[in-house]
């Protein structure tokens, strides 16, 4: 079986080194498709197999979902479509389609001899991206392709619709160092959603550019805030368009939400054993929800390990932090990285929340903070639970600050300590910083406690991920590549790695997306905003106007997070630390910049940004593609099947954008430089 | 038997097959995935899909045999083999799992042993019909010839 060999290879011109080992260039998509196939029956397993060779892709057999189940788990990035049976005797292929969908959210095609209306109809409710009818011509398995691209595509647009952050500032900050923005933006939505050994942040996160793509990571916090506002609303009355309100998490969209409702719902469903979704979800979801409530918090001593792999399952990541006490706290550097506010990177108003660098974040920032210091409605809850959680974490600080400001606050308060831990690591990089924005922030709504929180985390900023965005949403708490470390994750729980992944490969404090994005630490769980970030990142860093990064640094440092998640997270991270260390009131713009952040690993990405502001939707795409080639840098690329290669291929029929606009013109429009 | 007739024949052999009904399209595929890197997939391929089958078949009859009948077990083996037959090419015995299955579902044991006959007897022909085929392969390669490419057009 061939796991991603390509994908280490991820040299930033192409994201060929995704699939081949290297050698693919990106023109050659889907040449180098990286295949898993699960199927019983030995006979067409082998034909599979050999058709899928015969389109040139990289194919993984296994007879047995489980074993599926563990290959993509211990390599997350390693594969870009998962071809299944319906039928297995070890488990149910629509079982096996939930799994992938909530832990790797890779797209799945089913496939059967069966081809009865309802056995389709099932594929098509449990979310699998195509049904394949055996006997399986090589033509139906040539454009399996298009699933993969479509993916990633409505990430992008995912993020480029729900960003406009302000940006700006998180852009201005050029990301100089390729090796650091590619830590944390690889990391950060990658790692955050595969990640589930925390320790090895480092060399996964290559693949994690964010420039891949934009796909939100629901980080813990950010589901969180999604489970408290679906409870909210009943089970009855979820619909993602409330929630979204509910949540008011910057950068999301409603169909992120509704995608990850649609997950969640299975999942509860899962739970509670109830067995149809198709047809009362809602009853069955309110069941499940107290269900699930309480399976979360079962879970939490159960899988962390898997919950951190996933990252995404915020449920579960939730349930988990906040049992594991988020004690797993990262050994890193007992900095909080938790209290690094993600928070802070939504809140834009608290631009003084720079976050230090969290260049430690990560070693201690595990813990994600998750707080968010959104105010929200049900972070309250979630808040105390998180809250609670974190304390026990001591130094981890994976405060899970649920989305409320209010959390930020208890937050920081409450983990005075922790911060300090924070304060006391990330001050190691930001130093002078912290201390005083941490107070700052900790008492007012969230921001600026999340910055502090950031603090910790704002070493993630440097590479981890945070989320210095305290608002809305958990999610932004760990935006970005920090993934796994970041509690949002549910990983991150112990895992600083993901924090630590994070650390931009250079300190910047300005630069605090790129810290950010490095840091993939921040806010791991919070993909999709990086991505959002990423396309966003651009319109962010604009918004955020008010940070102090500089906005031209930032720009670059966004990598050029096209990617809209990645630029969001980004530019959070980057705000945090940058605000830390630049002055609290930059934290609020900070927040976007993180998303920058993300841009800044790959200046490409940056361009990626501002284009993406406003840009045409076109400019997603390149810019992805160009985020992607930076990526390459930051490790993002070869996370999947090349993100950046699919980047590349598109920007290729867009003629060729270029890859590292690192300026980010914020004005939404200024995109020059990128062809269209 | 010169090569060019062992040729002409083993064409004439395999179109009856596709006329008769054994074969369908899906054997095509199977052939022109067929190459020089893997030049013996199409055999391979058919082997492993008869050892599966075996074991199917087995299977199967003893759960009839049981008192107490599994039909859902039965039912998932019938619907694999189908999968794989139809995954070969064998189209006869792929369109013999279908009424199988249905009287899998109805509990109908004695549908289900008829079916299971009748699957019988067309896994057995088509697997000695193809046995034959590989040995004129065979026949053909060893005289120095290569395999015709077939173009029957479905």
């Amino acid at each position: 079986m061939n796991l991603n060999n390509g994908r280490g290879s991820m040299s930033t011109a192409s994201s060929s080194g995704a699939w081949k080992s290297g050698d693919v260039v990106p023109d050659q998509f889907p040449a180098g498709l990286r295949v898993l196939v699960v199927d019983d029956d030995p006979t067409c397993l082998m034909i599979l197999e050999k058709m899928l060779r015969t389109c040139l892709y990289e194919v993984t057999k296994c007879n047995r979902a489980e074993i599926a189940l563990s290959l993509l788990r211990e390599n997350k990035n390693g594969y870009d479509v998962v071809i299944s049976d319906v039928h297995m005797p070890d488990m149910d292929g629509f079982k096996l389609l939930e799994q992938i969908g909530l832990e790797m959210d890779l797209p799945v095609i089913m496939m059967s001899a069966d081809d009865g209306k309802s056995v389709v109809m099932k594929g098509v409710t449990h979310g699998a991206c195509d049904y394949l009818i055996k006997p399986v011509r090589i033509e139906a398995l040539k454009n399996i392709w298009q699933h993969v691209v479509r993916k990633k595509k409505n990430e992008w647009k995912d993020v480029e619709q729900s960003g406009s952050v302000d940006e700006g500032d998180r852009q201005q900050k050029p990301c100089e160092e390729p090796d650091y923005s590619s830590s944390a933006n690889e990391g950060t939505w990658k790692n955050s959603k595969k990640r589930k050994d925390e320790d090895d942040d480092a060399e996964d996160r290559d693949d994690t550019s964010t420039l891949k793509k934009p796909r939100v990571v629901w980080s813990v916090e950010l589901h969180q805030q999604f489970v408290g506002a679906v409870n909210q609303l009943g089970i009855d009355k979820a619909v993602p368009k409330k929630i979204l309100e509910l949540m008011n998490v910057p950068g999301l969209t409603r169909e992120n939400v509704a995608s990850h409702l649609q997950k969640y719902r299975l999942y509860l469903r899962r739970l509670s054993g109830v067995s149809q979704h198709q047809s009362n979800l809602n009853n069955s979801f309110i069941s499940s929800q107290d269900a699930s409530f309480g399976a979360m918090s079962s879970l939490n001593g159960i899988d962390l390990q898997t919950l951190a792999a996933t990252g995404q399952l915020p449920a579960q990541s939730l349930a988990t932090l906040q049992a594991a006490g988020l004690g797993r706290s990262t050994a890193k550097s007992g900095i909080p990285m938790p209290l690094v506010d993600q928070r802070n990177l939504f809140s834009f108003e608290n631009p003084k929340l720079r976050f230090a660098e969290g260049q430690q974040h990560h070693s201690s920032g595990k813990p994600m903070n998750l707080l968010h210091g959104i105010p929200t409605t049900m972070e309250a809850k979630q808040l105390a639970n998180l809250h609670q959680s974190a304390q026990s974490l001591g130094p981890v600080n994976m405060q899970v600050n649920a989305h409320g400001v209010q959390n930020n606050s208890l937050y920081m308060i409450g983990q005075p300590q922790s911060r300090g831990q924070i304060l006391n690591e990330s001050s190691g990089t930001h130093v002078p910083r912290l201390p005083s924005s941490i107070g700052q922030p900790m008492v007012s709504n969230g921001i600026p406690s999340g910055v502090i929180g950031r603090n910790g985390i704002s070493d993630v900023g440097r590479g981890t991920g945070y989320n210095p965005v305290p608002q809305n949403s958990s999610m932004l708490n760990f935006p970005l590549n920090n993934t796994p470390e970041l509690p949002g994750n549910s990983y991150t729980l112990g895992s600083t790695q993901g924090m630590s992944s994070l650390t931009p490969k250079g300190s910047f404090p300005d630069e605090v997306n790129s810290e950010i994005k490095r840091s993939g630490g921040f806010v791991p769980s919070y993909d999709i905003f990086n991505e959002l970030h990423q396309h966003k990142s651009n319109d962010w860093n604009l918004q955020n106007v008010g940070l102090t990064f500089d906005a031209s640094h930032h720009a670059n440092s966004i990598h050029g997070s096209l990617d809209s998640s990645g630029l969001v997270h980004q530019g959070f991270s980057s705000n945090q630390r940058s605000a830390q260390s630049r002055n609290p009131s930059n934290v609020g713009k900070a927040m976007f910049p993180m998303g920058a952040a993300s841009t800044d690993h790959g200046h490409a990405q940056n361009s990626g940004q501002h284009l993406s502001n406003g840009l045409i939707v076109d400019n997603p795409v390149r810019i992805k593609s160009e985020r992607h080639s930076d990526a390459s840098q930051n490790n993002f690329f070869h996370d999947q099947y090349g993100q950046e290669d699919l980047m590349s291929a598109l920007l290729k029929q867009q003629g060729g954008v270029g890859p590292s606009e690192n300026e980010f013109d914020f004005d939404g429009y200024s995109l020059d430089n990128i062809p269209v | 038997m010169e090569v060019g007739q062992m040729q002409r024949q083993w064409v004439d052999y395999t179109k009856s097959l596709f006329l008769e009904g054994l074969l369908d399209g899906q054997f095509l595929q199977l052939q022109q995935l067929q190459d020089e890197s893997n030049p013996d997939f199409v055999v391979e391929v058919v082997s492993l899909f008869f050892d599966d089958s075996e074991k199917l078949l087995n299977d199967i009859t003893r759960a009839l045999e049981q008192p107490s009948v599994d039909f859902k077990k039965i039912g998932a083996h019938v619907h694999q083999f189908k999968g794989s037959s139809s995954s070969v090419g064998a189209q006869r015995v792929k369109n013999g799992c279908i009424p199988f299955r249905n009287f899998c579902e109805e509990q109908n044991i004695e549908g289900c042993i008829r079916c299971l006959q009748q699957l019988k007897q067309e896994y057995y022909l088509v697997k000695n019909k193809l046995e034959t085929l590989f040995a004129m392969e065979q026949q053909i390669v060893a005289a120095g010839g290569s395999i015709p490419m077939l173009e029957l057009s479905f």
